[in-house]
């Protein structure tokens, strides 16, 4: 019987490794090559260059396409986490009529395909006779990263100990200075990690993006053009991997965020 | 209005004074407002208006406001449609299946094995869901492509002569990648359940001598139902909606109804059209997973 139990364990912990393996290797290459002193990713690999880092470095329209995304990813992040902050206060903390549909329409972009969302939106964009920006590229992001930014804000705020803003109301704070002073520090953690959660989701979506598109393209838009041209691939696997390395270490500043989060919940909570 | 909704809506907070529930519903409301309508206006009304779209007509460029069938007899009719359709359903299936079947031991791994390490086996996992979808897409162009990564591999290390021309451009490529794309994302919705299954549950089918497999089938599958479940839906929707896999990967052999839409919406420039096609495509999906939800129920309460 145990030993049974035992060789399961084993056959799972190396399907795990082998999971891994699949799930990093494909995205590991895009930086192998980018590093690779050849013009088409293949093996055997040249050797190590850093050129194609350089040509990015010299290339005036990706940072203005760098700059775009910068530009909506922030706007979004800022105002995706305002509302997020709303939602989690109220489905949270108050019962009122209508909860769950309006709970529903809400978090809808999470599971409707991207696609009829972005179709839905260009054509209420161009209907209203707007002309297409970074604007509207920015109004889809807040929809679809809304979502996202309340499933981090949500898991923060349901631990959250109503005694506290009881106390500091006891002790004479307005509800606006307990909001400020009690509420809001505690719930830092998770407003950082839904800040960074939303502005990765924006600063790497793609369809939306495509589609509302006007003359100023998103990075990610930008990159898309420039896959029709074979010899741009290198430059683009460079930027790739800058990308790749920097939406990591803001997905890992935000995983430490909520961690904290959750321990000082359970710290002062107690 | 809100004070009507407190009296009548009894079965909320019962214990709380009336004019204190009064308050709370005021404040909910208040703080939902402003999402909700933001939502509501675009989302909401520009999916009634792609749906009203679809009964209009494209006269070159102006649109045609009396009423019509005629997209949706185009969409349903037109064999290439059709075959878009249809393979993009079958491409949805097969990458739903196939993720949770990579999902679901990997979530077992972590939830019964993980230990003091589940949380970051759990962030690990789901950290490449978060990165750059194109550079996810773009890693198996690379990979696959005749002239690829493995491809060269193999032939620098002797295995093939020739480079495999059948491993891009059809519809096994574009399931590969979606596959690749959306494993991470599965995993979270079993792992969910299976942390909830309670584990003295496998203890006493173990006293009662139940086998490790049978112990599995009997208990740990049949709990982790709803787990599979929504893992299989959070897959199977958004991936009828992918248009840049099956355009990156996908070739002409690869191609799914989202191309078909995009070009409605880009060079064709026939909204009506477009937005018919959307609609098919979205009901169809939503019947698709319907369908699969019954099935799942029906074969649980079967292995109980």
């Amino acid at each position: 019987m145990m030993k049974i139990r035992y060789s399961g364990r084993y056959w799972l912990a190396a399907y795990a490794v082998l999971f891994m393996l699949f799930l990093y290797l494909p995205v590991l290459l895009i930086s192998v090559f980018a590093f690779n002193n050849s013009a088409v990713p293949a093996f055997p690999l040249v050797g190590f260059t850093t050129k194609w880092f350089d040509a990015l470095a010299a290339a005036g329209p990706i940072h203005q396409a760098a700059l775009n995304s910068l530009n909506v990813a922030l706007f979004t992040a800022a105002s995706s986490t305002i509302l997020g902050i709303c939602v989690a206060r109220a489905t949270t903390r108050y019962a009122f009529r209508g909860k769950q549909i309006m709970q529903g329409v809400i978090m809808a972009p999470l599971i409707l395909p991207e696609i009829i969302v972005a179709v839905s939106l260009l054509i209420m964009m161009l209907g209203l006779g707007l002309e297409l920006s970074l604007a509207t590229i920015a109004a889809g992001h807040i929809l679809f990263c809304l979502p996202y930014s309340i499933s981090v804000l949500v898991a923060g705020f349901e631990g959250f100990d109503r005694s506290l803003e009881e106390a500091s109301m006891d002790l004479g704070e307005t509800a606006f200075g307990t909001f400020w002073r009690v509420t809001l520090p505690m719930m830092m953690p998770s407003i950082i990690s839904s800040l960074l959660v939303a502005f990765t989701v924006s600063f790497d979506e793609f369809i939306l993006a495509f589609f509302l598109a006007g003359t100023s393209p998103t990075l990610p838009v930008y990159m898309f053009a420039q896959l029709r041209f074979a010899a741009k691939l290198p430059t683009i696997l460079a930027l790739g991997t800058v990308i790749l390395v920097v939406s990591v270490l803001l997905l890992i500043l935000a995983e430490t965020c909520r961690h904290r989060a959750g321990r000082r919940m359970k710290f002062e909570g107690t | 209005m809100a004070g009507t909704g407190a009296a009548l809506n009894k079965s909320s907070a019962p214990t709380q004074h009336l004019s204190a529930r009064n308050d709370d519903e005021r404040k909910g409301l208040v703080l939902i407002s402003a999402p909700f309508l933001y939502a509501l206006i675009l989302l909401a009304v520009p999916v009634l208006s792609v749906v009203a779209h679809s009964f209009w007509t494209q006269t070159y460029l102006t649109i045609d406001y009396s009423l019509t069938l005629e997209n949706y007899r185009i969409a349903l009719s037109e064999p290439l449609y059709q075959t878009l359709l249809l393979r993009s359903l079958r491409i949805s299936l097969t990458v739903g299946i196939a993720t949770v079947l990579l999902a679901f031991p990997m979530a077992y791994f972590i939830s019964f094995y993980g230990g003091k390490w589940k949380g970051l086996l759990l962030f690990l996992v789901t950290l490449p869901f978060w990165t750059s979808y194109l550079l996810r897409i773009l890693s198996w162009k690379i990979i696959l492509g005749r002239q690829g990564a493995l491809n060269t591999a193999l032939m620098s290390a002797g295995i093939i002569d020739e480079p495999i021309s059948s491993l891009i451009y059809n519809s096994n490529a574009v399931i590969l990648t979606l596959a690749h794309s959306w494993a991470a994302f599965a995993i979270l919705p079993i792992f969910v359940t299976l942390e909830k299954i309670d584990r003295t549950l496998l203890e006493a089918a173990t006293d009662l001598g139940d086998g490790p497999f049978l112990r599995f089938l009997r208990i740990v599958l049949p709990l982790s139902t709803t787990g599979i479940t929504s893992a299989l839906l959070i897959v199977m929707i958004p991936v009828v909606g992918d248009y840049v896999t099956p355009k990156l990967v996908g070739g002409s052999e690869g191609i799914m109804i989202a191309n078909a839409i995009q070009s409605q919406f880009g060079r064709a420039s026939n909204w009506p059209l477009g937005a018919a096609l959307s609609v098919v495509a979205m009901a169809s999906v939503a019947l698709m997973s319907g369908v699969v939800v019954v099935m799942i129920r029906a074969l649980a309460r079967l292995a109980r």
